[in-house]
């Protein structure tokens, strides 16, 4: 039995993925904490090297709490095109081992290395490999959980981090997943979490041992029968390659708190240009605009509509945009956030697209897209909507 | 105020004039109905600023007078009574309704701060109110429902002489009828932008009598007003303020390829096929000479259907796609039994038209589109790969 028999699931997960990209840019940072976040009094860390997290940082946290906990760290605003290109070029590696790839975000994804056949050896000599090829190519380590299912190759990723790889051969996997606890489960979130500790149940195994019955009861019957497979290490999920994105969009959180339509409606409309923007760039069109707004008070509503045709043009997205706002009526209600997203995404070039009767050759589409070229050669924003003009960069560079 | 009158007379009266009314109202005697009785007449009003309509019925008044009523509760009352005479009293504050041994009793509302309707504006001339009703049908069924863009929400009339013209688009398709009519004064010549909602519903509902008497009023004071009078039935609405495309530049003046198809069997196929055709997908129509064939859906994880439909084609083969409604809205208002499509290419406008029938000789006439009918243009949907 080899050291990797019935394992075929890699999952690969790069570590503190956008702060290490920002250490690899400025190497005096290394083995210094840094944390990628916003700075504004409502920024929040999306990402922080394992020398701050140490001091108990973590993602999610607003940066000025991460500050307090640790404050010989550097702050650092992020750089979404520069992680783009960086994931776009570690999946390309990934996809020169196996078709099999499903991203699951910008720095993890999945692979089936089943037919990758024997030419880079088994499925852990392939993400020993992995490895080292990321590393020598990104000068950034990640970490590469082996299993027989995806389930399984997730948690043993993490298990492994940072800059480490564990395999957990079937015969293993009682072993490995028993002793953790529920909240390690994929699809147990807080609330699931509560149910089960509330029954007594703490562990993995706990689960396993429980009748799938009970399950079902605490938990509603597709919930449960999955829990209870999964506790046992039964997951049946294949590796899809190339899940299509199904959203892209951009949101807002206020640096305070804004009731002034007008600054919204501004808003939206930038939203939905880098919504656009994104759109274009990864060649696709949208065919239903989602609006999410955030109140004072944390309540959030989300409102949809569904486009006569699919677009990536921005105006379009903002037009959409605006009336699903102005449809909700607020009276000078205080919002915290806003945000556009497009949905239901269609590759552009195999999108049907509906023409319009004396239609200008060169219409909005075209101007956005010159804007798209002009951006690339001077910059984002070198070319936006004349209301978007009296702004500087928005909330986010508000200085901490 | 006191009178009596048919129910049935009564009911569809208010019904028509209740058609008008506002469904939120800005102010709350919007949301009335006036009734006046003088004499042998009775009129019944609705206006909201927009619209006004106002119906005439006989009745026998025992005293003449006004009063305002909840305009949707009085539609539903008269259309719920029993078949037999209705009478009605004003008593004070409210309207009494007697009708068999049905009694109502119902609250006004202040009739002296109802707003006068628009006087009808002078007349224009006259129309056929058949060929109106199905002239403004044909053509209403293109213009836009979104209201931010007022221009594509109204039917543009144009009056030549004694020619009309109506002409509607959301951009998408564009809908184009002449019919002629009979002017008051030769040589007239006028162009307004009418919402095509209101005239949609005020065309289809003026043919109790042969003809509609059209009023024009283009306001120097800038409050434009199209009235229309049939039988007993006159309602006014406002213009709209605002350009109409140049649609005659967008009408293609060249035709390359054509098909006459056969609209009944053609538009069943569409509607079959376009049954997988997820919200905008096209219709995929491939023509070849005899035939046609339909196709919608494709990708995996959607349906797949494909029909084929006999023909008559002159051309290259071609390949055009079509948003399913806009191709069954227009084969629907064609109104033939064969209908004639024109192509110039798959990313120009179609044309449809009807095709007058020969008459039943075997030797088939080149079908031509009739000079002065109608025509609707739809922009294709640009296919994949």
């Amino acid at each position: 039995m080899g050291p990797a028999e019935g394992c075929t699931v890699l999952h690969v997960d790069m570590d503190a993925f956008f702060a290490s990209v920002e250490v690899r840019r400025r190497p005096e940072l290394a083995g210094t904490p840094v944390i990628v976040g916003g700075a504004g009094n409502r920024g929040v860390v999306t990402s922080a090297t394992y020398e701050a997290r140490r001091y108990g940082v973590h993602a999610a946290m607003p940066t000025a709490r991460a500050l307090r906990l640790c404050p010989t760290a550097t702050v650092l605003p992020g750089d979404m095109a520069l992680y783009g290109e960086v994931s776009r070029s570690v999946m390309a590696l990934f996809r020169s081992i196996t078709p099999l790839v499903e991203p699951l975000s910008l720095d993890e994804a999945f692979l089936d290395v089943a037919g990758a056949g024997r030419r880079l050896g088994d499925a852990v000599e392939i993400g020993e490999y992995l490895r080292a090829r990321v590393f020598d190519e990104q000068g950034i380590t990640c970490s590469v959980g082996v299993a027989g299912t995806k389930f399984v190759a997730k948690l043993a990723s993490t298990r492994a981090k940072p800059d480490g790889l564990l395999v957990v051969r079937p015969p293993e996997v009682m072993g490995f997943l028993h002793p953790l606890p529920v909240g390690a489960v994929w699809g147990v979130g807080p609330k699931t979490e509560e149910t089960l500790l509330r029954l007594g149940l703490r562990t993995v195994g706990d689960l396993a041992h429980v009748p799938a019955r009970t399950l079902q009861r605490a938990l509603g019957a597709a919930a449960g029968s999955s829990l209870h497979e999964l506790a046992w290490g039964r997951d049946p999920r294949r590796v899809v390659p190339d899940e299509p994105e199904r959203s892209t969009g951009a949101e807002e959180t206020f640096a305070s708190d804004v009731d002034d339509p007008a600054v919204i409606h501004r808003e939206l409309l930038r939203l939905a240009e880098r919504t656009a923007g994104r759109l274009r760039s990864i060649g696709c069109l949208a065919r239903t605009v989602t609006i999410k707004v955030r109140f004072a008070d944390f309540a959030t509503i989300t409102r949809s509509r569904t486009l006569g045709a699919p677009t990536d043009v921005g105006q379009e997205l903002y037009d959409t945009a605006r009336a699903l706002y102005d449809a909700l009526g607020l009276q000078r209600a205080r919002i915290r956030l806003v945000g556009v997203r497009a949905e239901r995404l269609v590759p552009a070039d195999a999108a049907p697209r509906q023409l319009e009767l004396g239609a200008r050759e060169h219409g909005r589409r075209e101007a956005e897209l010159a804007a798209d070229r002009a951006a690339r050669r001077f910059g984002a924003g070198a070319v936006r909507p004349a209301t978007l003009l009296h702004r500087s960069g928005g909330s986010r560079q508000a200085g901490r | 105020m006191k009178f009596r009158v048919a129910r049935e007379v009564l009911a569809d009266a208010v019904a028509w004039t209740a058609r008008s009314l506002p469904p939120r109202p800005s102010v709350p005697v919007l949301a009335g109905i006036l009734l006046e009785a003088d004499g042998s007449q009775l009129s019944v009003s609705g206006f909201d600023y927009e619209v006004s309509a106002r119906a005439e019925v006989d009745v026998q008044t025992t005293e003449n007078g006004r009063v305002l009523v909840p305009g949707r509760l009085l539609a539903e009352i008269t259309r719920a009574l029993p078949p037999h005479p209705v009478e009605l009293i004003a008593e004070g504050p409210r309207l009494a309704i007697a009708c068999g041994n049905a009694r109502f009793s119902l609250p006004t509302l202040p009739v002296e701060d109802y707003p006068s309707l628009p006087s009808m504006p002078s007349a224009a001339g006259i129309v056929d109110s058949d060929v109106f009703a199905e002239a403004v049908a044909q053509v209403a069924v293109a213009a836009g429902r979104d209201d931010t863009l007022p221009m594509l929400t109204g039917v543009r009339l144009e009056i030549e002489d004694d020619q009309i013209t109506l002409a509607a688009t959301d951009r998408y398709r564009l809908a184009v009828r002449e019919f002629s009519w009979r002017p008051e004064t030769s040589g007239l010549s006028a162009a307004v932008l009418v919402p095509a909602r209101t005239l949609a519903e005020a065309a289809k509902t003026l043919t109790s009598g042969p003809e509609i008497t059209l009023s024009l009023s283009s306001g120097s004071s800038g409050e434009g007003i199209l009235g229309l009078s049939g039988k007993d039935r006159q309602t006014t609405t406002r213009l709209l303020d605002a350009e109409f495309v140049k649609y005659r530049a967008i009408m293609p003046n060249e035709s390359l390829a054509n098909a006459t198809l056969p609209v009944g069997l053609f538009t069943d196929a569409a509607k079959r096929v376009a049954l997988v055709a997820e919200r905008g997908t096209p219709l995929r129509c491939e023509f070849t000479p005899g035939q046609v064939t339909l196709r919608a859906g494709g990708s995996d994880d959607e349906g797949q259907a494909e029909e084929r439909c006999d023909v008559d084609f002159d051309g290259d083969p071609l390949t055009i796609g079509f948003n399913p409604t806009f191709l069954l809205d227009g084969l629907a208002a064609v109104h033939t039994d064969r209908a004639r499509m024109d192509f110039t290419s798959p990313l120009k406008p179609a044309v449809l038209s009807g095709v007058d029938e020969p008459s039943t000789d075997d030797e088939k006439p080149a079908p031509a589109t009739r000079p002065g009918s109608y025509r609707y243009l739809i922009m294709p949907v640009r296919l994949p790969g």
